[in-house]
């Protein structure tokens, strides 16, 4: 009977809530984290918008979207933040989002034009280890020699993914050898990202797929210079974290707003030491301390979110190939 | 139960359109799951045996810790596990530094023996304690009758102890196969790459990143039809015999006083304590290392995990001690097996299903805990059984009859007869239940409500944000709480008992 009593004082007081507009926006987990972006964009955002920002984590960006599908249009949420290049055609797909028009001064190393999704941070992939370590330039070298590294499955993680994308974007119809020879460096294949970061940490591997931005952290929020990113010189491929509006949202217009908000001065401060990635727009106080250390690739890879879909299907399947002998 | 898996794959194969079946990549996968789990389930059971037969014969300092401690591995994390094992058996663990020392070639975990290892540290301390209880079960009267006779060992495990292990050794095959069964990152992480795909990943794969709903139905039958048919199978080897009844009481061992069983026993213990206590002392020195970095929030995620935990002991306690009851009943195993089909069910499977089901009608985050509990109660249920029916049985065997001539039933049977018998038993399913339920994350991702987060949970997100070492110490904290809610409930069925 408490229980009751309970609920249903707790449904009055949501009923009185109901006055002040309230945003739901799904996200990755590690957003909300109170050690994420999520305190500060929640706090930022709802000063200026007289609302409730409800941002609600679940797993990653891959989770988000199974997620986004099984509701479909039923769905509470108003905005999904937190999808990456590659599920951007996925999640069009579903005709669940509607257009936008953010305007925002993009300061990505490639042209951002996506009617439908703003971007609002990026980062590059890269190979990351100790900085005591001779590393090769490129997956050639990676594949002769003898280092370890640890990669994450494409089937069940966005980053390994990503590899298999950065593999193909490089080498094209080359990648079932870049892959075959890169198979005795594999020590081993992890279903996350946390996984494998975890495994190099306690020395498992020479190197680590992350991103280049991964090295900030040690360095602005453990003091420690003693990771670095390698530079591979056919080019590091991008992932860009996108936010976008909901069809079927019952606050349009404050969905519009949060889209530009999460572009402006405000929230791009608040991303790269919490998110540790590099912000869509560079806000006009620069990149923070520590940031101008990291390795910066000379070209930037990207296959365009169209064509995702049916190079990963072709992708997958050599990955395994060359993986499973 | 059956309802809850059956009902959740219909809800998933309602969502589903028609898709191709299983492609060759699929029946490779099932290969490689089935050959796991059998290669891992037996070497589990047959390093068991020794082990709970030392564990039997001998009384020792630390001995009640031990026993504790055997279901250490099997409640933690498994990343957390993984880690712990590395650290012995990794490039970089003890073991490799070692052989380095000795000028002598790295050994690599990494392979299709590394899954192997990996099961053996998870199920074979579980598996010990099923033999255990099945050694306790034996009557006392009968260890005296072999000393009478002057047994010699070999004389005495094919009389008493053989018939005890043909009954309880199927049953915990069948339930460590299970375990093995829906194995996803402990084989992928140490199995060397994709070579080392299960079925549960291709579950995973097919609701996460494909989104194909008819796919991972499909698998989830396949799953289910393998741990099923492994399921009757085990209880068919059964043989339908009762070991006897005894005077119920507790006796000193009077066999195997020799040097060379005194010896042989101290060395099983030594050696599966070691091969227990090291991986786990790497676990908790990390998480020592960890502790003040962990942010407040770990703790108040530590009180829902504890909260669910409780929760689901009540459930479970309701659920099985009356199935219990009525399995021991008959002599069919269909209960057991349906028991078994629970753990093999994907918890992503189930959760998915039951998402479908609840979204349309009401807020999935206000059922996060409700399924939580129901799908921890699910996945501890076969355990307890396993444990609850043995004993239910001889109970029923030996004092239902007297019980019916006296009068005694329903509750005060219950109250007088059974639960006393049962109360090692009780409290073992019940500390099994806690700490496994503490420590899972299976369907809190899909139902994870944004307030009340478990504890594993703000461990994965920690180990997510480059915490590694906080993380570590969200470990530590979840594997005190799980071996002191196991430990508390463990110790409190087994108070003024032997076990």
């Amino acid at each position: 009977m408490k229980y009751l009593t309970f609920a249903t004082a707790t449904l009055a007081a949501s009923a009185a809530w109901a006055d002040t507009p309230e945003l739901t926006v799904y996200t990755y987990d590690s957003f909300v984290s109170d050690w994420g972006p999520g305190p500060a964009i929640e706090k930022a955002f709802e000063e200026t918008c007289g609302c409730d920002l409800n941002l609600v984590g679940l797993g990653d960006g891959a989770a988000l979207l199974a997620r986004l599908k099984l509701e479909g249009a039923r769905s509470d949420a108003d905005v999904v933040m937190g999808l990456d290049t590659s599920l951007i055609a996925a999640a069009k797909e579903t005709g669940l989002f509607a257009e936008t028009a953010v305007e925002a001064e993009y300061t990505l190393p490639i042209e951002w034009n996506d009617p439908v999704f703003a971007a609002y941070d990026w980062g590059y992939f890269a190979f990351v280890y100790n900085k005591d370590l001779e590393v090769p330039t490129n997956f050639v070298d990676l594949g002769a020699g003898d280092l370890k590294i640890v990669i994450q499955d494409p089937r069940s993680s966005t980053p390994g993914l990503g590899l298999l994308m950065w593999v193909k974007a490089a080498y094209g119809d080359d990648a079932p050898a870049i892959w075959a020879a890169l198979s005795d460096n594999v020590v081993t294949v992890t279903k996350g990202w946390s996984e494998a970061y975890g495994l190099f940490l306690e020395g498992e591997a020479d190197m680590v797929l992350s991103y280049t931005t991964s090295p900030a952290y040690h360095l602005i929020a453990e003091e420690d210079n003693g990771k670095a990113a390698a530079a591979f010189d056919e080019g590091h491929y991008m992932q860009i974290e996108v936010v976008g509006k909901l069809a079927g949202s019952d606050q349009p217009e404050l969905a519009d707003q949060f889209l530009n908000f999460m572009v402006s001065e405000a929230a791009q401060n608040i991303l790269p030491t919490t998110n540790w990635m590099y912000p869509a727009v560079t806000p006009s106080a620069g990149l923070p301390v520590g940031f101008e250390t990291l390795m910066v690739p000379q070209k930037a890879l990207l296959i365009s979110s169209d064509e995702v879909p049916a190079i990963r299907e072709e992708a997958l399947a050599e990955w395994l190939k060359a993986l499973s002998q | 139960m059956l309802a809850l898996i059956l009902l959740a794959l219909g809800a998933v194969l309602s969502r589903a359109e028609v898709g191709a079946g299983l492609g060759p990549s699929d029946w490779a996968a099932v290969r490689f799951t089935l050959l796991q789990a059998a290669c891992s389930s037996f070497l589990s059971v047959l390093l068991a045996i020794p082990v709970a037969r030392a564990l039997a014969r001998r009384r020792f300092v630390g001995r009640g810790a031990l026993v504790t401690l055997l279901g250490a591995p099997f409640i933690l994390p498994v990343i957390v596990a993984v880690l712990g094992l590395l650290a012995v058996f990794g490039r970089n663990g003890w073991v490799n530094d070692g052989l380095g020392a000795l000028g002598l070639p790295e050994v690599s975990i990494y392979g299709f023996h590394g899954v192997a290892l990996a099961h053996v540290f998870f199920n074979m301390p579980l598996a010990t304690r099923l033999l255990l209880q099945g050694w306790q079960g034996i009557p006392a009267e009968r260890f005296r009758l072999v000393a009478q006779l002057r047994l010699t060992p070999r004389a005495m495990f094919r009389a008493v102890e053989l018939p005890m292990l043909r009954q309880v050794v199927p049953g915990a095959l069948a339930l460590v196969f299970v375990i093995c069964l829906t194995s996803f990152a402990v084989a992928l992480t140490l199995g060397g790459g994709p070579r080392a795909t299960t079925i549960e990943l291709a579950i995973y794969q097919a609701f996460r990143f494909d989104f194909d709903l008819g796919r991972a139905a499909l698998l989830s039958v396949v799953q289910l039809v393998l741990a099923g048919s492994m399921a009757v199978l085990a209880l068919w080897l059964v043989p339908k015999l009762g070991i006897g009844g005894g005077l119920d009481r507790m006796m000193p061992r009077w066999d195997a006083r020799g040097g060379v069983q005194r010896m042989g026993d101290a060395l099983v213990i030594v050696l599966a304590a070691l091969f227990l206590l090291v991986p786990l002392s790497a676990v908790v020195w990390r998480g020592v290392r960890g502790l003040p970095q962990m942010p407040s929030e770990v703790y108040a995620a530590a009180g829902t995990s504890i909260w669910v935990a409780v929760a689901s002991i009540v459930v479970l306690l309701l659920l099985a001690l009356p199935m219990a009851g009525w399995i021991a009943g008959r002599s069919g195993g269909s209960v057991e097996a349906i028991g078994l089909l629970g753990l093999s069910a994907s918890p992503l499977m189930i959760g998915t299903g039951w998402f479908i089901l609840i979204n349309p009608y009401a807020d999935p985050f206000d059922f996060a805990l409700v399924v939580t509990v129901a799908v921890n109660v699910m996945m501890a249920l076969p355990f307890a059984l396993r444990i609850l029916v043995p004993p239910m049985r001889d109970a029923v065997a030996q004092y239902g009859r007297l019980s019916m001539m006296l009068g005694v039933r329903g509750w005060r049977l219950w109250r007088v007869v059974l639960i006393p018998r049962l109360r090692a038993q009780i409290g073992f399913a019940a500390g099994l239940t806690g700490a496994l339920s503490m420590g899972d994350l299976g369907v809190i991702a899909l139902f994870a409500d944004p307030d009340r987060v478990t504890l594993p949970l703000q461990m994965e997100r920690l180990m997510g944000a480059y915490r590694m070492d906080a993380a570590a110490g969200a470990a530590l904290v979840l594997l005190a709480l799980s071996l002191g809610i196991f430990w508390i409930c463990d110790k409190g069925g087994r108070w003024r008992a032997e076990a």
